[in-house]
């Protein structure tokens, strides 16, 4: 897939990249409309907790999701729904972690966007901007140790996670290591409210890669057809031994935060910029004007994904949630050594 | 052949690399150089490629083993300095001691601390923090007092599928000897009475276990009787031990290292406070640093933690001598 990627413009493999690109786009669609649902839910109080969504981020997730394979490890953020979708998140887990269902991967334990499998390689974020990057390097520090190679690790950040300390410390632990990490900035130009200009002070964020020594690279992300390659190539040089690599990706968050946020501080002018183009309809463009798509089948993926994420939902409703008499209430694996409560 | 603490943290060490193919030790200047204290010295040649050097970056040096431990490794982290742990304290007490309650995936992983005061070192490079790591859920927090204990309790720390974070006390490195290593494994979370009295119990951990131990012994010229207790583990601390020692003499004094506000020492009477008030023929004291960050100056480190002096005064105090 990523030598189709990687080569999309040469005759006879333009089919490939069809698709590749038709399968990106029905995973954005089926993120978008799940995405839309949780902000429904959560507008109709059925949702505890926060709602983050990733609208108009969906073409640089989902290309990240796809340039992984089985047996990477991807450490993916709020606005992953698209990429965690992609590289293998099954819709269920992530309905049931927002609806809070016993059934689900964290089992109501955590909610919301911190949930994955560690044992397949989805790292469960914790809150803390940066801190998964470290965590990724210790999984491939593993792999490598255990003498397996061939394989990646991601990481998704936004542009506010670049000035902590973790970030910095995660890469270049990364670098003197010369570990197959990708790292993917979406500079959205926001970190909750506050602009880039708050933010740091370089003239673009991958400069930093310089300081660290290893590859860098830009984007539009607002373009499915230049993020798939882009992301490919990205995850490929990784994996063949290349380093680490840095891809910032340009970008606006379509929506507020959270879904408590109305974004209002969002300048308008941003929004009427290329940057501020849903890359869900500049796909569904590019399919229609490339002949890949019609409208019957625009709509009948539309409805599909509709369907799916309203099956999900519907089925999770019913599921019980955790129940506080059984719960264990130890943190310990090791049950013998649990403490208990006074 | 005398054996020191230091040592002892190295032969565990040692053992664990040659026995479980899982573990591996990162951290700074730890290599070829041996660390700071050299507690891997030797290791990185006996074990190529498993005794790695880390940047200064402690933040990413804990979530390196987080990483490493869910995918199947036992990963054994050296902080230079306890102190130095306050610098990856997100990633312990976020990150790790997190992660099995979430999603029940296990963390066994290793954080050696380098603890507690020498004469000299000053605020940042002695301090004793147990309490902190201990407050939250998730982690195991080791304490332990002898050549013995060190050993097998890193290689129970080892086994353990489940975050350690394992304070080692500077002081003890060099001073305390032993003819041997133990061949049995200590059982992880059990307190042991370190010597046994019928007059009133002292509940010590770590370094301040051999200044609790000198009182026993000064009382003891006297005909008092000092059961000294030592915790071994603060976490899980063991309360059935010390509710057991405190019903055979009535009276606790308990002797931190660490400073005065909440922490061990406050634990340990809150507990026997709550759940064993009938037990006891006088209030439950507590013995702890100063509340001040620990000084530099050989005279003023003297005054700010406990001794045996002191712990012999709240000792009379507490017995009415
Ligand atoms: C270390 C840390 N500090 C503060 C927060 C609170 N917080 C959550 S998201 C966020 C903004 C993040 O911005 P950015 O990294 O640009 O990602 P985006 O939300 O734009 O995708 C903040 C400040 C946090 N989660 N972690
Ligand atoms: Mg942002």
């Amino acid at each position: 897939m990523v030598h189709t990627v990687l080569n999309h413009g040469a005759a006879g493999e333009v089919s490939l990249f069809r698709d590749v690109y038709v399968e990106a786009y029905r995973w954005m669609l089926l993120a978008r409309f799940l995405d839309e649902k949780f902000a429904s839910l959560y507008r109709m109080g059925k949702i505890h907790g926060g709602v983050f969504l990733g609208r108009g981020q969906e073409a640089l997730s989902v290309a990240l999701g796809l340039a992984l394979r089985k047996g990477d490890i991807f450490a993916p953020l709020i606005r992953d729904a698209a990429g965690r979708l992609a590289f293998g998140e099954s819709l269920s887990d992530s309905v049931r972690t927002y609806l809070g269902s016993a059934l689900g991967p964290m089992k109501g334990r955590d909610g919301s966007v911190h949930r994955g499998r560690p044992k397949d390689g989805l790292l469960p974020m914790i809150s803390h901007l940066g801190a998964m990057i470290s965590v990724v390097n210790g999984a491939l520090m593993a792999r490598r140790l255990k003498g397996i190679s061939g394989m990646v690790g991601a990481a998704s950040v936004g542009d506010g996670a670049t000035s902590t300390g973790s970030f910095h410390e995660g890469l270049n632990q990364a670098a003197v290591e010369r570990l197959p990490l990708v790292v993917v900035v979406a500079n959205n130009h926001y970190a909750y409210s506050t602009p880039n200009e708050r933010q740091f002070a370089c003239a673009s964020l991958v400069d930093k890669a310089a300081g660290y020594g290893i590859h860098g690279e830009e984007l539009d992300a607002t373009d499915l057809a230049g993020c798939l390659p882009a992301l490919a190539n990205a995850v490929e040089r990784a994996r063949s031994g290349s380093g680490p690599q840095l891809v910032i990706a340009r970008l606006l968050r379509l929506c507020g935060h959270g879904e408590h946020d109305d974004a209002s501080y969002i300048d308008p002018a941003l929004k009427a910029s290329p940057v501020g183009r849903d890359c869900l309809l500049v796909a569904e463009e590019y399919l229609r004007e490339s002949g890949w798509a019609d409208p019957v089948m625009l709509e009948a993926w539309r409805e599909e994904a509709r369907q799916k994420v309203e099956t999900a939902v519907a089925k999770v409703q019913r599921e019980p949630g955790p129940d506080p008499y059984t719960e264990d209430w130890c943190a310990l694996a090791s049950k013998h050594l649990a403490e208990g409560g006074v | 052949m005398s054996i020191t603490y230091l040592d002892a943290i190295r032969e565990a060490q040692a053992r664990a690399l040659a026995e479980d193919p899982r573990v591996f030790i990162y951290g700074q200047d730890i290599g070829a150089f041996g660390g700071a204290f050299k507690a891997t010295k030797g290791l990185a040649q006996r074990f190529p490629g498993r005794v790695l050097d880390s940047p200064i970056s402690e933040d990413a040096m804990i979530g390196m083993a987080v990483g490493a431990s869910v995918e199947g490794m036992r990963p054994i982290i050296e902080m230079q300095f306890a102190d130095f742990s306050t610098a990856g304290f997100n990633q312990i007490v976020n990150q790790a001691a997190t992660l099995h309650w979430r999603t029940n995936v296990p963390c066994p992983m290793i954080v050696r601390l380098p603890c507690g005061g020498t004469s000299g070192s000053g605020p940042f490079h002695s301090q004793s923090l147990e309490t902190i790591y201990a407050h939250y859920p998730g982690l195991v927090v080791l304490t332990p007092a002898t050549v013995e204990d060190a050993y097998s309790m890193l290689l129970g720390a080892v086994a353990l599928d489940d975050p350690v974070i394992f304070c080692e006390h500077k002081y003890l490195y060099y001073h305390l000897k032993a003819e041997q290593l133990p061949t049995e494994a200590t059982p992880i979370g059990k307190a042991r009475i370190a010597r046994p009295g019928r007059d009133m119990t002292v509940v010590a951990y770590s370094a301040m276990l051999h200044e609790a131990l000198a009182v026993a012994q000064e009382l003891a010229a006297e005909g008092t009787e000092i059961e000294v207790v030592d915790l071994r583990s603060v976490k899980p601390l063991d309360t059935d031990t010390v509710m057991a020692s405190v019903a055979r003499t009535g009276r606790l004094l308990c002797v931190g290292e660490a400073w005065p506000w909440g922490g061990v020492t406050a634990e340990v009477v809150a507990r026997v406070a709550s759940e064993g008030f009938g037990l006891l023929d006088a209030p439950p004291r507590r013995l702890n640093a100063k509340d001040t960050p620990v000084p530099y100056h050989p005279n003023l480190w003297a005054a700010h933690r406990p001794t045996a002096r002191s712990i012999a005064a709240a000792a009379r105090d507490l017995l009415g001598l």
